[in-house]
């Protein structure tokens, strides 16, 4: 059975909340309407369509569009050789969704590095913590008005805070200033490239003071 | 499913306070020495086993582990948030720094992701794919010769380590005479590789993988069999077959477990499906299978690199003058003399240069038997030069997650084993 039909099945089974199956490159995606009822669905698949192999899950930031969250999980299954892909939207506001910890326990990290980089939080995760970045770190720098020079933090002696060799020079980026794209802004390809991105930000005029700080979650307080 | 694992093993504490219970309680005051209490032991994150920069808080009762919280993170350089602000090539080199044990290996699994977006992923001239499959090889030979060498030298036997350490070098050599660098390759480039193989290379890959099996066999006979080793590597670490697949493990982590999954085989990419090789699939999922698969692997990769050689189209000096790129001047930079002399390349040169490939809208994820497991790129695009989005997964993250529920309950040397039979990179675990 192909990808294809195996999404079929999935749609037969949940109805309309799944999208039909759309393919590119030969990669078979459905998009399931309520984030809430992804386990359910992901269960589903594991145990009746045979994807017992959860690949990745990642996330991404549709910054200025509404919903803003897509979470992106790649299944497998390992006697049918297919995959599939699961994408759901989750709202700003919200900023949250059902962990799958559930379905397949791979899923621990994936979830915990999603919060870490984006912010959105998994329901009912055991040990929702940051993974990549130390704890108490204020920022989700996944986020696409996190800007990639980064941005100073208030933490003396935990971060390198002396001036840089060559800082000043055309390679060396200060956080809190220009990325380098932007120092040097060689590409300049509409709706892709930073430079357009930068000035969305700007142009928010809900987040002038606020760049590149947490929505949603907010702060993260340091674990007593 | 949580970092903290209660484990059924009770603990001398435990065994302790059942006893005072039941004695008088004058005997008690005497007994308070009898009662344990649990170490936390911070191992890493400088620590020669851990490979890099992991950290293991573990909690013990004398020498066994009760709980284990792997930390990882602290080589984190955010190659994801980089990716998305430069073009496709540009990034190229950012992919040796994932596995830096196998740079060659990175670069094809990333050329062939964006391939895939762009569509010519199964268009490559054949040449670029034998010497692309050729790379891999020569990577997964490395990447095993490293593994082996660095697990057996952490449990002690040093031996091995100089051994395997010295074939490495010579894949090195291959690699600067290919590349120009030894560690740092990027050598593939959208759409080709950078440069056709030197003169007197294919010679040498034949010369060097003929006697790297010699070397596999000698250190094959000061493990293989050694008691010691045996001892603290068969059934330390075993993992069942579900597990592994719930962990989501890849690579000979898995199929140490005797899970068939080898993407070589089950989503051919490059030649690999007109290439013969045996999946190498363990029994038990010990660390001892772990190593014996590592051991066949390199065999099977030397016999992919013998057919390769055999079968590369226009033979070791491109007599017949093979393309190694597609022959899209969108995709791949135009030979130097035609920029000088032409306008459509000149053209072509420059919006490549200052504006990257044009890919197509669209998302694809593509994984890539990588020597540690399965590196997949996900790759979401909304037209242009660069990312939109782009996700490594990288497979030493993955297959550290199982840590906190594999330790618990194993010896304190054990630790030691179980860390190198799973021959992780930090560089790609933290990206």
């Amino acid at each position: 059975m192909n990808a294809t039909e195996l999404a079929n099945k999935l749609r037969e089974k949940f109805g309309d909340i799944i999208s039909p199956p759309s393919e590119f490159r030969g990669e078979v995606s459905v998009k399931v309407a309520e984030a809430e009822r992804i386990v359910e669905v992901c269960l589903f698949a594991k145990d009746e369509l045979g994807f017992d192999y959860l690949v990745d899950v990642s996330s991404l930031d549709n910054y200025g569009e509404d919903p803003r969250w897509t979470v992106v999980y790649h299944l497998y299954g390992i006697a049918s050789k297919q995959y599939i892909r699961l994408t759901v939207t989750v709202t700003e506001e919200r900023s949250e969704l059902p962990t799958v910890i559930t379905v397949w326990r791979t899923a621990d990290w994936h979830e915990r590095e999603i919060y870490d980089m984006m912010g959105i939080r998994f329901r009912g995760h055991p040990d929702l913590r940051r993974i990549l970045m130390w704890e108490g770190y204020p920022y989700f720098p996944l986020r696409k008005d996190f800007p990639l020079a980064g941005k100073s933090s208030n933490l003396p002696e935990v971060a390198f805070s002396k001036p840089a060799p060559m800082e000043g020079g055309p390679f060396v980026t200060v956080s809190g200033g220009n990325d380098s794209i932007a120092r040097e802004p060689r590409v300049r390809i509409p709706g892709t490239d930073s430079v357009e991105f930068n000035n969305r930000v700007e142009a928010r005029s809900d987040n002038k003071e606020t760049r590149g700080q947490a929505f949603g979650p907010g702060p993260i307080e340091p674990k007593k | 499913m949580p970092d903290v694992q209660e484990i059924q093993i009770r603990d001398s504490a435990a065994q302790a306070a059942a006893v005072a219970k039941s004695l008088p309680q004058p005997m008690v005051e005497d007994l308070q020495d009898m009662q344990g209490e649990k170490m936390v032991l911070n191992m890493g994150p400088s620590h020669p086993s851990t490979h890099g920069v992991l950290r293991i808080v573990l909690e013990l009762d004398g020498e066994i582990i009760t709980k284990a919280v792997p930390d990882v993170g602290y080589l984190h350089r955010g190659d994801e948030k980089i990716a998305e602000n430069m073009t496709y090539t540009q990034f190229i080199p950012y992919t040796d720094r994932l596995d830096y044990l196998a740079p060659l290996a990175n670069n094809v699994a990333y050329a062939l992701a964006v391939e895939k977006l762009l569509g010519i992923h199964d268009k490559l001239p054949p040449r670029c794919q034998y010497i692309r499959v050729i790379c891999c090889e020569l990577a997964r030979i490395s990447s095993h010769l490293l593994g082996v060498g660095c697990f057996a030298m952490d449990v002690g036997a040093m031996t091995v380590f100089l051994l395997t350490f010295t074939e490495r070098e010579k894949i090195y050599n291959l690699a600067e005479a290919l590349s120009g660098a030894r560690f740092t390759t990027s050598y593939t480039r959208i759409g080709g590789v950078s440069r056709d193989t030197p003169p007197g290379w294919c010679e040498a890959v034949r010369k060097f993988i003929n006697e790297v099996v010699v070397n596999i066999n000698e250190t094959e006979t000061l493990l293989t069999r050694n008691k010691i080793w045996v001892d603290r590597t068969r059934d330390v670490g075993v993992i069942s077959k579900a597990d592994a697949i719930d962990f989501g493990l890849s690579g000979p982590n898995l199929r140490g477990c005797g899970v068939n999954y080898d993407l070589r085989k089950d989503q051919p990419y490059l030649c690999y499906k007109d290439l013969e090789f045996d999946v190498v699939l363990g029994e038990v999922g010990d660390c001892y299978d772990r190593y014996l698969v590592r051991m066949e692997e390199m065999r099977q990769s030397v016999r992919i690199i013998h057919q390769c050689l055999d079968k590369i189209p226009g033979g070791f000096d491109n007599a017949s003058k093979e393309p190694v790129n597609v022959a899209d001047g969108k995709i791949v930079l135009p030979p130097k003399n035609k920029v000088m002399s032409s306008m459509e390349e000149l053209i072509h040169q420059f919006m490549l240069v200052t504006q990257g490939v044009n890919c197509p809208p669209g998302e694809v994820y593509f994984g890539h038997e990588n020597p540690k497991g399965e590196l997949g790129f996900y790759i979401h695009s909304r037209g242009g030069g660069t990312p939109y989005r782009l996700k490594i997964r990288s497979p030493s993250f993955v297959n550290l997650s199982i840590l906190s529920h594999l330790l618990p309950g194993h010896m304190m040397s054990d630790t030691v084993s179980i860390l190198g039979s799973f021959d992780f990179v930090m560089g790609e675990c933290d990206r």
